[in-house]
């Protein structure tokens, strides 16, 4: 079966270019890329004015499989993802049972043989996520999980998390590390500062999660190791990390796009849709965040989809648990906040969300070039809709950004040549 | 004017003229409290509920009688949990409560901003009696109602809020009601119990009572939760009363006339000297008293319907 893309604009990362081309896909690869290009035999898609970027990957989502799975499952959250433009998702371990064992990463990737998209599963840094011994880190290698990571359940043993590090880098295994010193954050729900003092709600200061931040860098430095800073959200963090790349310690990091697009103002609502982990914060941490984007010290926008049910979330904003549902809101966001208004160029988007994840977890490179994997996603910058969170395929209908009206939208998601969702509706859930 | 409002859940929300039309409206109030039949038909036929999800005596008791004193009929709901995995959930709640065809809720709630949902639940107004730390409207009335009684005004005053303000409900409440009829307030508590930024809500931040106290018009005293003092808040609470409580060394440095007034329940000997809550500058059983009128005031200008004269009945 093959595809023609028909007078898109192909943007290519590699040569920082975007240029106007037909791409060809043949049998999964990309087959050729001109103006031009006549293939008869193919499915002709016309995609003028739309953006042809390399397939992106969602490195940081919560599929709630096994175990939550009123929540998500594997295969709507992969749904979401085909669904949000995502050619991939990153499945962190936070599972009911956790990811700590081969028996677990195996049944993760036996449900995502049904799925739309490819699942990389993340393996637990510690048995059961609770920080104290390590997991049977080389087993779960080979059942192949991609990172590890005790996720929300930070390691909060420097000692515990010297030996992860230490024993991970034998593996050269990149560690994503979820910062948050648990005492500076206990009992806190949102950020500390002027709107927390007014709701009366209890803070969690960016000091909870630069702490962190600190301390993990220094051990990277120490042992080696991979460190992937997830979900940044202070301008602290920020600093830190910029300061430990020009050392040239080996940390990369990631933002979300609610830490780009939400402030703690949001919370005055008391919408529980707002309540997340690390919490938004101010508008000088977004301009930080942005700014690091930009000089590239965050290298990766990933969603920290967070699934919930309503029941769990139309509660007290006390008793509401943390997360928002992100995937298929993130690119569109990114393209309305971000490229829209100038902050970054549609390649920059590209390799915060496709190129640098790729290289960040050592998976094959993301590029629009013959030879490589057909996966692809097309972005129509001129499409202009709300955000219904009725319409989300994922279980978690938990977005703060319902009514959002965005510009710029995925059209089409192509998975090793196979189209899997066109024009934001899915083309079968089974992938060959 | 007009009171147009649906629900109460805040004083950040009320203008400095609804503030002055619901403490004109108390002062009636309180003369019917005065009477011997306490008892006027303006609400007669309504239904009020109080929905506590906290422990109260006085605030739940005042509620009551205010409804009572005004002709509606009262009903209480004490849910007893403390997580929100046990029972029922607020939604839940509010619905079967809505079906008996109530009103008016009153809710008490530990969790901030518990009233603002429950007001999205349901068609019946909604008064907040005090949510989390984050307001107590009523509270705050009849703290302002009594001070606006001895003073004969807000306008210009000096007030302090002494104690534990990271916690307070009261302290966020009288800042809001305060400085929107134009008092200057000044909140004194050690930076352990003080909320990141308090300023910008308009209060004065003082860590010592020698610069807090000085020359003021009034002084709140917060209680103080002795549980604080096993999260690490404050080191003892020998040294929170050496510090903070109030006695008659520190009323001396406030104005000569000043006012003392405390939520209550007291911790008598802690928060507060036995010689000054007993003594000639505090109002605290006067407060107890103006809290049924206030709200009695609230409750009539969310319901009384018509022209008439209702408290001429």
């Amino acid at each position: 079966m093959c595809l023609l893309l028909k007078g898109g604009l192909v943007v290519d990362p590699d040569r920082n270019s975007i240029k106007k081309a037909d791409v060809l896909l043949e049998e999964g690869r990309i087959a050729a890329i001109q103006p031009g290009l006549k293939a008869p035999d193919a499915q002709t898609i016309p995609v003028e004015g739309c953006y042809i970027c390399p397939g992106f990957i969602d490195m940081h989502c919560h599929l709630r499989e096994p175990g939550e799975e009123m929540k998500e499952t594997i295969l709507t959250g992969t749904r979401a993802a085909a669904r949000g433009g995502f050619t991939a998702v990153v499945a962190m371990g936070n599972t009911k049972p956790p990811a700590d064992s081969r028996a677990v990463i195996e049944l993760v990737k036996g449900q995502a043989e049904a799925a739309p998209v490819p699942v990389y599963p993340v393996g637990c840094a510690t048995k059961e996520r609770k920080g104290l011994e390590l997991a049977e880190i080389g087993d779960l290698v080979e059942a192949g999980i991609v990172a590890l990571s005790d996720d929300g359940n930070p390691v909060m043993n420097s000692e515990v998390l010297r030996r992860v590090m230490e024993y991970s880098t034998m593996f050269n295994l990149l560690i994503i590390s979820h910062c948050e010193d648990t005492h500076l954050s206990a009992g806190g729900i949102m950020h500390e500062g002027y709107i927390s003092t007014l709701l009366g709600l209890r803070g969690i200061p960016r000091a909870a999660e630069e702490i962190h931040v600190a301390r993990d860098i220094i051990l990277a430095e120490m042992t080696g190791a991979r460190l992937h800073i997830a979900h940044v959200s202070s301008a602290g963090s920020v600093r830190l990390i910029r300061e430990a790349k020009q050392r040239g310690v080996r940390v990369t990091a990631e933002v979300t796009p609610h830490h780009l697009c939400l402030t703690d103002e949001a919370v005055m609502t008391f919408d529980t849709n707002t309540k997340v982990n690390p919490p938004l914060r101010t508008p000088e941490d977004v301009e930080a965040l942005c700014a690091g984007l930009r000089d590239g010290t965050i290298d990766v926008i990933a969603t920290d989809h967070a699934p919930h049910t309503l029941e769990e979330k139309d509660v007290e904003y006390n008793y509401a648990p943390f997360g928002i549902s992100g995937l298929e809101t993130a690119v569109s966001l990114m393209w309305d906040r971000l490229v829209a208004k100038g902050i970054l160029t549609p390649v920059q988007l590209a390799q915060k969300m496709a190129c640098n994840p790729a290289k960040i977890l050592g998976l094959p490179e993301r590029s629009v070039k013959v030879g490589n994997a057909a996966n692809l996603t097309v972005i129509n910058p001129q499409l202009k809709q709300p955000v219904r969170v009725e319409s989300f395929v994922s279980k978690g209908k938990n977005s703060p950004f319902n009514g959002w009206e965005l510009l710029g939208w995925p059209v089409l998601t192509i998975v090793a040549g196979k189209i899997v969702m066109s024009e934001g509706k899915l083309t079968g859930s089974e992938r060959s | 004017m007009d009171f147009k409002r649906k629900d109460i859940l805040g004083l950040q929300d009320l203008s400095a003229e609804e503030i002055e039309l619901i403490l004109d409206t108390a002062e009636p109030m309180k003369e019917i409290l005065g009477r011997e039949l306490k008892k006027v038909p303006t609400l007669r036929g309504h239904s009020v509920v109080t929905l506590f999800y906290e422990p109260s005596t006085r605030t739940r008791t005042s509620f009551e009688l205010a409804a009572k004193y005004l002709g509606a009929d009262t009903a209480s709901i004490a849910v007893a949990t403390s997580s929100v995995q046990k029972g029922e959930s607020l939604r839940d709640t509010a619905k079967t409560i809505e079906m008996m065809g109530i009103d008016v809720i009153i809710i008490r709630h530990a969790a901030a901003g518990a009233p603002h949902l429950l007001s999205r639940y349901v068609k019946a107004r909604v008064i907040n009696a005090g949510d989390g730390a984050h307001e107590h409207p009523t509270q705050a009335l009849l703290d302002m109602f009594t001070i606006r009684e001895k003073k004969g005004r807000l306008s210009g005053l000096k007030v302090a809020i002494l104690g534990d303000i990271a916690h307070s409900r009261v302290a966020r409440s009288n800042i809001w009601g305060l400085t929107k009829m134009g008092a200057e307030v000044r909140v004194i508590g050690p930076p352990t119990l003080m909320p990141p930024d308090i300023h910008k809500m308009g209060a004065r931040v003082f860590y010592r009572w020698e610069d807090g106290l000085k020359d003021v018009d009034v002084i709140n005293v917060l209680r103080i939760q002795l549980e604080r003092q096993q999260k690490g808040l404050f080191p003892s609470i020998r040294e929170y009363t050496r510090l903070y409580g109030l006695d008659e060394e520190k009323l001396r440095c406030a104005k000569p006339d000043v006012l003392v007034l405390h939520p209550g329940p007291v911790n008598r000997g802690i928060e507060i000297s036995p010689e000054v809550q007993d003594g000639p500058h505090a109002v605290i059983n006067e407060q107890v008293k103006n809290g049924v009128a206030v709200r009695m005031a609230l409750l009539y200008l969310l319901m009384g319907r018509g022209e008439e004269d209702v408290l001429t009945a």
